[in-house]
């Protein structure tokens, strides 16, 4: 468990996933990718892919918890999907905006 | 957060894309991201605490931009127009630097003690050559770092300098913008300069949607035209006046013949209705949305996009024909409301200033601190209104409202009026000091060409169509209204011309 701050960066610690926290619940929660609690970016991983997380992150997407209190951006893909507190997250579906600039 | 993580996304998402294109040079993703590696180990070699620009836009800077962000230092772009005491103060105030200039320049700025100037060629040349020193690639994810400085031009005294931190610029990129939603042979034309708001959100969001950007420094019409139809642009951005030579250079040809411009977004001041009109005639297929923003909120705020314009053009009913004429509806994660003198939010169709709330939204200036108020709010000093569905009307700086015996008018509403008249091409109407109402309402107006209308005509078409406080006790006739290169009326030197 741990508590997350707007703008950290975390990786994987058994895939490639690398993630930045956009919006981060008020509690301590435990996000996990391919079944393994994120890591430091400087920290070392290991382990395997757990069977039931392996969906894979998009580059670029961003996902939510269901409360929609965590938000998280994927900024390099990886083969395991992430989840917090056990429950899988989902992609974040935005509705296009018209360019402006 | 950081503005290079974009960057980085970007280069390792789709780094063999071309990102940006000036005339015969070009650079991908990865090549810009290599660059600004060493441009920040260029800053940083310097001892530099800022990273300036004043030059025009060109590869340097993306490279300086992301430079900047990549060693920890703000990046604060000059308009490069200015020149001697106006110039030597601003310098003075983001030093010691780095300082990207354009090479006519270079020797004089080499005379500072504090700046290290980078002329533009040596700038290119250096940072794309094998063998120079470059940053690991790791940055500073702090969100409340200072990412950018933009001096903005006060109506007095010193110009102030709207503080950008990373996390207001990445909120606005990640809550406006899909990554890589961008075909690959979208191209974005850019002429707006490098210390424009526009014109570092343009870089930031093409960047993060993979659309090339194209620059076009020097704008003219034919230029534009030119460049448009070579690059196969999709997509471009344009203040008002450029839009009014674009569409008064393409008069006479059937039709536009520029086949891939799919999207042309507009802002920084006010349209005038007929052209937009005009420019719809003209590009029946390209899709027209019109933005507006702050310095202080990283760009854009509402939007009026697409199909409120077709709606709004196609519309009989005058409440839904008028939205042509707004700014369109907020964006999802910006809150807008309409605010008295006292600060209590006023209902719809009620005119007030303009407050605005969300994540984008920096409201600070160096040295001044945050203007939000406790509940967040940042007052524009814009003043408007919203229709009972929230579409959000302009009417001019609050700070430009006339008061003339206790009664407050707006000058964008007398304007509309003169403008309406089939002699008068451009109208300015300010207040000037009176003694007996406080403030007198006087206008300064362009005739169209070959048309004549007296000032006694003006003043009674005014009194016709509004109430007779608003009628122009003086109307001065003059060639042109002064505007700044990006479209806003200069209405400070409207009345210095009546001061004198």
């Amino acid at each position: 468990m741990a508590l997350l701050k707007a703008g950290t960066r975390l990786k994987s610690a058994v895939c490639n996933t690398e993630v930045m926290i956009v919006a981060a619940p008020k509690d301590e929660v435990e996000v996990t990718c391919g079944g393994a609690p994120l890591v430091a970016m400087g920290e070392e991983g290991g382990g395997t892919i757990a069977d039931d997380a392996k969906e894979g992150t998009q580059i670029g997407k961003r996902y939510v918890n269901e409360a929609g209190d965590l938000e998280i951006l994927c900024t390099k893909p990886g083969e395991g999907s992430l989840a917090a507190g056990g429950t899988a997250l989902t992609i974040k579906g935005a509705k296009p905006l018209p360019s402006s600039d | 957060m950081n503005l290079m993580m974009l960057l980085e996304m970007a280069s390792s998402g789709m780094g063999d894309r071309v990102a940006i294109t000036n005339g015969d040079d070009s650079m991908t993703y990865q090549e810009l991201f290599d660059a600004a590696s060493a441009a920040g180990a260029k800053a940083r070699g310097a001892g530099a605490e800022y990273f300036a620009m004043l030059d025009e836009s060109s590869l340097a800077f993306p490279i300086a931009l992301f430079g900047a962000a990549w060693s920890g230092i703000p990046f604060v772009p000059l308009n490069y127009r200015l020149t001697g005491d106006e110039l030597d103060a601003l310098l003075t105030r983001v030093e010691p630097s780095l300082l990207l200039c354009e090479p006519e320049r270079e020797e004089a700025l080499a005379q500072r003690e504090k700046a290290n100037p980078f002329a533009r060629h040596d700038c290119l040349s250096h940072t794309r050559s094998e063998g120079v020193d470059r940053l690991d690639p790791e940055w500073s994810m702090d969100p409340e770092e200072i990412a950018i400085l933009l001096f903005t031009s006060g109506t007095t005294g010193a110009p102030k300098a709207a503080v950008l931190r990373h996390q207001h610029i990445v909120s606005y990129i990640l809550s406006t913008v899909e990554f890589m939603s961008a075909e690959e042979e979208a191209a974005q034309l850019v002429c707006v300069p490098p210390y424009h708001i526009a014109g570092i959100a343009s870089l930031a969001s093409s960047i993060y949607s993979g659309r090339r950007i194209v620059q076009l420094p020097a704008f003219t019409a034919e230029n534009w035209i030119e460049t448009a139809r070579r690059e196969k642009i999709t997509n471009a951005m344009v203040v008002p006046t450029m839009l009014a030579r674009i569409v008064e250079a393409l008069e006479g040809e059937s039709s536009a013949d520029l086949p891939h411009l799919q999207a042309v977004s507009y802002g920084g001041g006010k349209m005038p209705q007929p052209v937009i009109e005009r420019a719809m005639d003209l590009f029946p297929d390209t899709n027209f949305t019109n933005a507006y923003g702050l310095t202080e909120t990283s760009s854009t705020i509402a939007i009026l996009g697409p199909d409120d314009h077709r709606s709004a053009m196609a519309s009989d009913e005058p409440t839904v024909r008028k939205r042509i004429t707004s700014v369109g509806q907020p964006i999802p994660t910006i809150e807008v409301e309409i605010r008295d003198d006292d600060g209590n939010a006023l209902p719809a169709g009620e005119r007030g200033e303009i407050y605005v709330r969300g994540e984008q939204v920096s409201g600070e200036y160096l040295g001044k601190g945050s203007l939000l108020l406790d509940d967040g709010f940042f007052p524009t000093k814009d003043g408007g209104y919203l229709d009972d569905e929230g579409y959000l009307f302009l009417e001019g700086r609050i700070d430009d409202i006339i008061v003339r015996g206790g009664e407050n008018m707006s000058p964008g509403e007398i304007e509309d009026v003169l403008l309406d008249h089939v002699a008068i091409a451009d109208a300015a109407v300010i207040g000037i000091p009176d003694e007996q109402w406080g403030e007198a309402v006087v206008a300064s107006v362009v005739l169209k060409a070959g048309k004549s209308a007296s000032a006694s005509e003006l003043q009674q078409w005014v009194k016709e169509h509004l109430r007779s406080s608003r009628t122009p006790e003086q109307v001065r006739f003059v060639d042109e209204l002064p505007y700044n290169e990006t479209g806003k009326l200069l209405r400070r030197k409207v009345r210095e011309d009546f001061a004198d």
